[in-house]
């Protein structure tokens, strides 16, 4: 092995130690919790009776996500249309948004007074659906242009030459590349449908019971450690099979990131894209343009909001560096440093959350140590994200450059600065971007381990919700859309990725 | 009388045992120390008087202050935990954390009287159907009529697993129908729009126009009354009477400041504390006040009968009523 690979590979293992670590760090006290004090190791047939509601949702959820993401994608993918910048900064706000917050967003336009009132019956499968295809739709989406965009020009340039109708470019050129992405994301995606709890019993009611609503009553309600650990213990053997089955080894043989070559080559654009974009950016786009009409009046402009402002860009932003550091050390790794980047997706937020809380009860950290936690949490949180988006990169890197970096002889930190970041800004800002968006949104770890004084954007919008100020908490979600926009506009700037 | 025992009680928070620069930690849930709520104005009336410092440490509701203090037991770094109600104080007194208060707490106006050695009331209110005056002009007038009304006029509930105001619906169908619940949960069924995690959702789904009812404190109207001047909200007065919640506090045994913590629990039911309650948190006063309560407060339902079962009765049966819930439900 040449020497040039040692540093990066310490980086990788120093990773994933970093995160099984955390992961035990809120397991083990929790067991030991748990034993000292006794509970319900109950998996009975409540349990497997929410479990088949819990993936009969995820799975509906999952498909409809996709089967809509991959026509968008490839209308998407080369295209060059004016407006196309600012679309693909607003897929990133969905992901943002607090889920009560596209609840009623969604409301706006299928609700009792909605501007589309009447076509869809929002409470039910159908609304639980629908919102969760509203989060997961750009995700999927914003993946898959990427992959697409990454296709080697000569493959693209060859199909061109033997005239290829679209129907054999989907079938030898895109849908190859896609694959490994699709399976991918798909797991993701139906591992957030699973854990999705506010959505499904607002729009569910108790009929809708998942798994996770049953280990937030034994965590949050009961208190019943044994029987929050059962579940999630449940939940983990879940994502294994999951994991497994998506073809895990299949992620690292991702197709390349060859952004300058791609950059020139153009698709032609017709109608069925046109249209498909069009769409796309209305389903995407009318909630965020109803987020703009309630919230804009609606905007409380008090010092509050002007903290919490601070407080969240400042973590969302330790918490998404965090989130590439690790992400940029796991994906260099095999498919079992990927797997390890898995872990805060899979264990339970809010049982690690509690876990480090147990951990920690007797800490005099203050509320720099419940920043600390916080950030730490939704790094880990965001971690599978930015690795969906950066292990493909890494895999053409390791099989293309870093031949020609040992054949340059450059090494550690030049062969970085030199090599690697030129072809990894653009998946990096993407991950970047992504982790930011889901830190900035988050409720959990704040809830669990913040403190007084430690308000984000989300934990003023859930007070205001909690004080008959539902209206002003529309303004505060608009507030954390824009941040969000703004950091995606930055992200997607062609300055940066030039 | 009451005012001359709510003003010794104000005098004796100037105690010259508690010496300067003390830290006194309460446990709160958010909402109590937002902006809006009571929490920063009542700091800084009892920091006149004690030479010391409040910090609150803000949990996310009472539930999460309870499995706070089962995880910190007597490690807890709260010297006053505030903002439990009695569904939690059995399960909080069995903790065995709590030390008696040893205030005279008769004077309370709590409906029903009070009689609780190491919880003090400092505000309540019965629960209510709050609806939607403009879409609903004959309310129901009972909680028989609401199950059973026309059911194409809905209501939004929350849950009773995850919400206090859920928990308290699901009682209120217990205390008045008793052995029957179970069928009047069935018959009830089709009248519910939907069950929300806790109440902000219901109350959020509500003022968006989703059902012309949602289930709330009998308090809720004079939000609406005095912030947004409007009398359209309004709520339903039932013939059995109202489920009630009191929320109540404690200090810790345990706690080094607690003689601190007891001139806290004095000082809570003065009008320095209980005149920021009705407009900031929402709820009834405890406790003695010194200004009058706004003038929505005048106007909303006083219900005549309260229905409330003992801290002890509820700890000992909440699960299986839950489960009797959403076997009915169809959970």
């Amino acid at each position: 092995m040449p020497s040039a690979a040692r540093p990066a590979a310490i980086a990788t293992r120093l990773a994933a130690a970093v995160v099984i670590a955390a992961a035990l760090a809120g397991l083990v006290p929790l067991v030991t919790f748990a034993v000292q004090k006794g509970g319900r190791i109950g998996l009975d047939a409540y349990v497997w009776r929410i479990l088949g509601f819990t993936l009969w949702q995820a799975g509906l959820s999952t498909v409809i996500s996709i089967m809509l993401a991959l026509p968008a994608a490839l209308a998407l993918a080369g295209t060059r249309f004016r407006g196309r910048a600012v679309l693909m900064s607003l897929l990133a706000v969905p992901q943002s948004l607090p889920a009560i917050v596209v609840v009623l967003l969604l409301v706006d336009l299928f609700g009792a007074r909605g501007i589309l009132a009447g076509t869809i019956s929002l409470y039910g499968l159908a609304g639980i659906v629908m919102a969760h295809v509203y989060f997961n739709l750009p995700l999927a989406l914003r993946l898959f242009v990427q992959v697409l965009e990454a296709v080697a020009p000569e493959n693209r340039r060859l199909a061109a030459q033997l005239g290829f109708a679209p129907r054999a470019l989907w079938r030898h050129v895109d849908w190859p590349a896609l694959r490994p992405a699709v399976a991918r994301i798909a797991a993701l995606i139906f591992l957030l449908c699973a854990a999705s709890f506010v959505v499904v019993l607002t729009l569910g009611g108790p009929a809708a019971t998942t798994l996770e609503v049953a280990i937030y009553q034994s965590l949050r309600i009961d208190f019943d450690v044994a029987r929050a650990l059962s579940l999630s213990l449940l939940q983990v053997a879940l994502c294994a099979v999951l994991v497994v089955a998506s073809g895990n080894t299949a992620w690292i043989e991702a197709t390349a990131s060859r952004r300058r070559a791609s950059v020139s080559e153009q698709r032609p654009v017709g109608k069925a894209a046109i249209a498909t974009i069009i769409a796309t950016a209305i389903v995407i786009g009318l909630p965020l343009l109803m987020l703009v009409v309630d919230g804009l009046p609606n905007i409380s402009l008090t010092a509050g909001l002007f903290q919490a402002l601070a407080t969240s860009a400042a973590m969302a932003l330790a918490s998404t560096l965090l989130a590439l550091a690790m992400a940029t050390a796991l994906a260099r790794g095999g498919s079992f440093a990927n797997s390890i980047g898995l872990l805060g997706l899979i264990v339970p937020p809010a049982v690690l959350a509690t876990g480090w809380f147990v951990l920690l009860r007797r800490a005099e950290g203050g509320i720099a140590l419940s920043a600390s936690l916080v950030v730490a949490l939704n790094a880990l949180m965001a971690l599978p994200f930015a690795m969906a988006l950066l292990v493909p990169a890494f895999a053409t890197m390791a099989r293309q450059q870093d031949r020609l970096a040992t054949h340059l002889n450059v090494m550690g930190w030049n062969k970085f600065r030199l090599i690697d970041l030129p072809i990894l800004r653009k998946p990096l800002a993407q991950a970047g971007l992504l982790a930011f968006a889901l830190s900035l949104g988050d409720l959990t770890a704040v809830t669990l381990l913040g403190s007084q004084g430690l308000v984000t954007l989300p934990s003023l919008l859930h007070l205001q919700m909690g004080n008959y100020r539902s209206g002003n908490a529309i303004g505060t979600a608009l507030v954390l859309a824009l941040l969000c926009v703004g950091l995606g506009s930055l992200a997607n700037s062609r300055r940066l990725l030039r | 009388m009451k005012k001359l025992l709510a003003a010794l009680l104000f005098f004796t928070s100037f105690d010259p045992a508690v010496a300067a620069g003390e830290t006194l930690t309460v446990y709160t849930y958010e909402s109590f120390v937002s902006e809006w709520g009571p929490g920063p104005k009542i700091k800084a009336n009892f920091e006149k008087s004690c030479a010391c410092t409040v910090e609150w440490v803000a949990l996310a509701d009472g539930v999460a202050m309870l499995n706070r203090l089962k995880i910190e037991g007597t490690a807890t770094k709260a010297d006053v935990v505030l903002g439990l109600d009695t569904n939690l104080t059995d399960e909080a007194r069995a903790l065995g954390l709590f030390a008696a208060h040893g205030i005279d707490a008769s004077t309370t106006h709590v409906p029903g009287g009070w009689n609780d050695a190491e919880f003090l009331p400092y505000d309540y209110g019965h629960f209510a159907v709050v609806y939607d005056s403009e879409k609903m002009p004959n309310p129901p007038k009972s909680l028989d009529d609401l199950v059973n009304g026309d059911a194409s006029q809905k209501i939004v509930l929350e849950d009773p697993r995850s919400s206090t105001p859920g928990l308290g619906f699901l009682l209120w169908m217990k205390a008045v129908y008793g052995d029957k619940a179970a069928e009047a949960w069935k018959k009830l069924k089709p009248r519910i729009l939907t069950t929300t995690p806790g109440w902000s959702e219901a109350y959020g789904l509500f003022t968006k126009g989703e059902a012309p009812m949602v289930f709330s404190y009998v308090t809720s109207p004079a939000y609406h009354m005095e912030v947004e001047k409007t009398e359209r909200y309004k709520a339903a007065a039932f013939a059995e009477g109202h489920y009630l919640q009191i929320e109540v506090a404690g200090a810790i045994a345990a706690s080094p400041e607690l003689p601190l913590a007891k001139t806290f629990l004095a000082f809570m039911m003065t009008p320095g504390f209980q005149d920021e309650i009705p407009a900031t948190n929402w709820m009834w006063p405890a406790g003695e006040t010194s200004t009058p309560l706004p003038a929505a407060f005048g106007k909303i339902v006083k219900p005549e009968k309260t229905l409330l079962f003992t801290p002890a009765e509820v700890n000992a049966n909440r699960r299986q009523w839950i489960d009797e819930w959403l076997n009915a439900i169809g959970g």
